[in-house]
């Protein structure tokens, strides 16, 4: 009997990893093998641009982290990297496939291999947990509805939650939601999720969870996972690699340790979550007594 | 003064081109939801489900609105044709106006009213709750999965209900003139047998629903999978699907009513 949610993701994930556990070789080839690459990529909203010159390199069995503030484009990256939208200029390589690039027919299969766990969940509301999870499996695959429970039953096992397979996705709360969203994502076992603010909205304990869960089926899958976060805090517990993005660009990057001790004014203002830095409290407007219409300035 | 009327001719040249260009995407959404309705065919379930959101779940207000309508129209009926002693008749004017007219055309009103304005929503907020967009990063087209079983739903039940609404109309109009006044039981159905022309009547009204099944359930999913992802946008997408459905409606009816009924005895 498994008391602890890793002692089931690692009990479900046993029977997979019996004809996948890798040999020491394969597992530092896997880290050094390149699942998605972005080479100089621009991005605008009409005239406005939101990325600039963008350059990431991520491999294999790791988890990423992007942080950033708000509309900083963080999520337009991962909709580019899923091919949701088309760059301006530079490019995404996933699996060595140009996104952009791809017809839809080839883009939806590359997207056969990548999967996305949106902010609230995105579950259909009309689907019970099981089906929602099955979804994929059931769209994709000719598997027989037997083979299909037990897969799905595993999967739930996995986040914790096969005893809530009969439930619909109003029933649950939002940690949970996120669970059974992240069991839906691994449903066809793809080789990378990407997460849109996965801890948003949770309480500590559902927080640890999803943290917990995703850097376990990272591990277990031998998966990239990219994770877009707020969340300094606990993605430093998890993540291998951490680019901050501010005004489009990659203001810095480096490992949890780096990024805890540096110095810089943005890393150190974001990681402090501190009100001064070069991340401004004022959006930018004209003068202040200008628009109060003083001569002589504030009174 | 120039200044103005240049802004003013601006602003319509804008509105032209924007309702233009929607009308375009439009024509081309309809479009691809038939070159995309093979998953629909080939998964007849999935058709069958939203068919009972869509078909099963309006009955209730179908035939309880046909009923009201038959029997006021036994009522007006009996009322007109009494004083020119041809109450015996008004069977076949029940019967006539609910399968030409009232039948096809207050039930797509009807039908655009609870399942469109449904469909609309449905799309709508799944669209806002990011439900689409997670359909195609798992490789699977919503146009497909969600838009086209509802379309074909939609597009099948409408003359089913229309059907329904007449029938239930045509009891409704017995009900009052027949049980109620005294109408002559006979001579209410077999004038109504006689003056009903099965192609001219039932298959022209069947026509009728078909078009208006097509229009009101492409303009509900294209409104709703066109909304913005806001509550007021999804909103202002269900106000858009009842209100373009309806003067749809009316404005094919009388395109269609002058093509089929063209003097006609």
């Amino acid at each position: 009997m498994c008391h602890t949610l890793m002692g089931c993701a690692g009990g479900t994930f046993g029977l997979k990893l019996k004809s996948r556990q890798p040999d020491i070789s394969s597992l530092r080839r896997m880290a050094s093998e390149t699942l998605v690459e972005v080479n100089d990529l621009n991005f605008s909203y009409g005239e406005r641009p939101l990325l600039r010159g963008i350059n990431m390199t991520m491999h294999r069995g790791k988890v990423i982290a992007i942080m950033g503030g708000s509309g900083s484009g963080k999520t337009t990256l991962l909709r580019l990297i899923g091919g949701a939208i088309v760059p301006t200029s530079g490019h995404v390589k996933v699996a060595g496939e140009v996104v952009h690039k791809l017809n839809r027919d080839d883009l939806f299969q590359l997207r056969r291999k990548m999967s996305m766990l949106f902010q609230f969940g995105a579950l259909f509301t009309d689907l019970s947990v099981f089906d929602n999870v099955a979804f994929q499996i059931r769209e994709h695959t000719d598997l027989p509805e037997s083979m299909v429970r037990d897969l799905v039953l595993m999967k739930l096992q996995a986040v914790g939650l096969r005893g809530a397979h009969d439930l619909m996705p109003a029933q649950l709360s939002g940690g949970m939601a996120r669970r059974v969203a992240l069991a839906r994502s691994i449903a066809l076992d793809p080789l990378l999720i990407m997460y849109d603010e996965p801890f948003t909205g949770l309480d500590p304990i559902s927080l640890t969870v999803i943290g917990n869960l995703v850097r376990r089926l990272t591990d277990a899958l031998g998966m990239t996972s990219i994770v877009v976060t707020h969340d300094v805090q606990e993605s430093l517990k998890i993540v291998d690699y951490v680019y901050f993005i501010s005004d489009g660009v990659i203001a810095a990057h480096g490992t949890p340790d780096e990024v805890r001790e540096s110095v810089a004014p943005f890393v150190h203002q974001f990681v402090h979550g501190e009100e001064d830095g070069p991340v401004t409290f004022h959006y930018p407007a004209k003068a202040y007594a200008s628009d109060l219409k003083l001569e002589t300035g504030l009174a | 003064m120039p200044r103005r009327v240049a802004i003013g001719i601006r602003g319509i040249g804008h509105r032209v081109i924007d309702s233009t260009w929607r009308l375009g995407y439009a024509s081309r959404f309809f479009l691809l939801i038939l070159l995309k309705s093979g998953t629909s065919l080939r998964r007849f379930s999935l058709v069958i489900r939203e068919l009972y959101f869509t078909g099963v779940l309006s009955l209730i207000i179908i035939s309880v609105s046909g009923l009201f309508v038959g029997m006021v129209l036994g009522l007006q009926g009996y009322e007109t044709l009494q004083r020119f002693g041809a109450e015996s008749a008004v069977g076949t004017m029940v019967a006539l106006s609910l399968v030409r007219e009232l039948g096809p055309v207050v039930a797509a009103l009807l039908f655009a009213s609870r399942a469109g304005s449904a469909i609309t929503a449905e799309i709508g907020l799944m669209k806002a709750t990011e439900q689409l967009a997670a359909m195609e990063m798992m490789a699977v087209d919503p146009i497909a999965r969600v838009v086209a079983p509802r379309f074909w739903a939609g597009v099948i039940s409408m003359p089913f209900l229309a059907a329904m609404f007449s029938v239930v109309g045509v009891f409704g109009g017995y009900l009052v003139a027949v049980v109620l006044i005294g109408v002559d039981d006979g001579s209410f159905w077999s004038q109504m047998q006689n003056a009903v022309d099965f192609r001219y009547d039932i298959v022209n009204g069947i026509i009728k629903t078909c078009v208006f099944g097509v229009a009101v359930t492409a303009v509900a999913v294209f409104e709703g999978y066109d909304a913005s992802p806001t509550a007021e946008g999804v909103s202002g997408a269900t106000t858009r699907t009842v209100v373009t459905s309806s003067l749809v409606i009316l404005g094919l009816d009388f395109a269609l009513t002058s093509f089929m009924f063209r003097g006609m005895s």
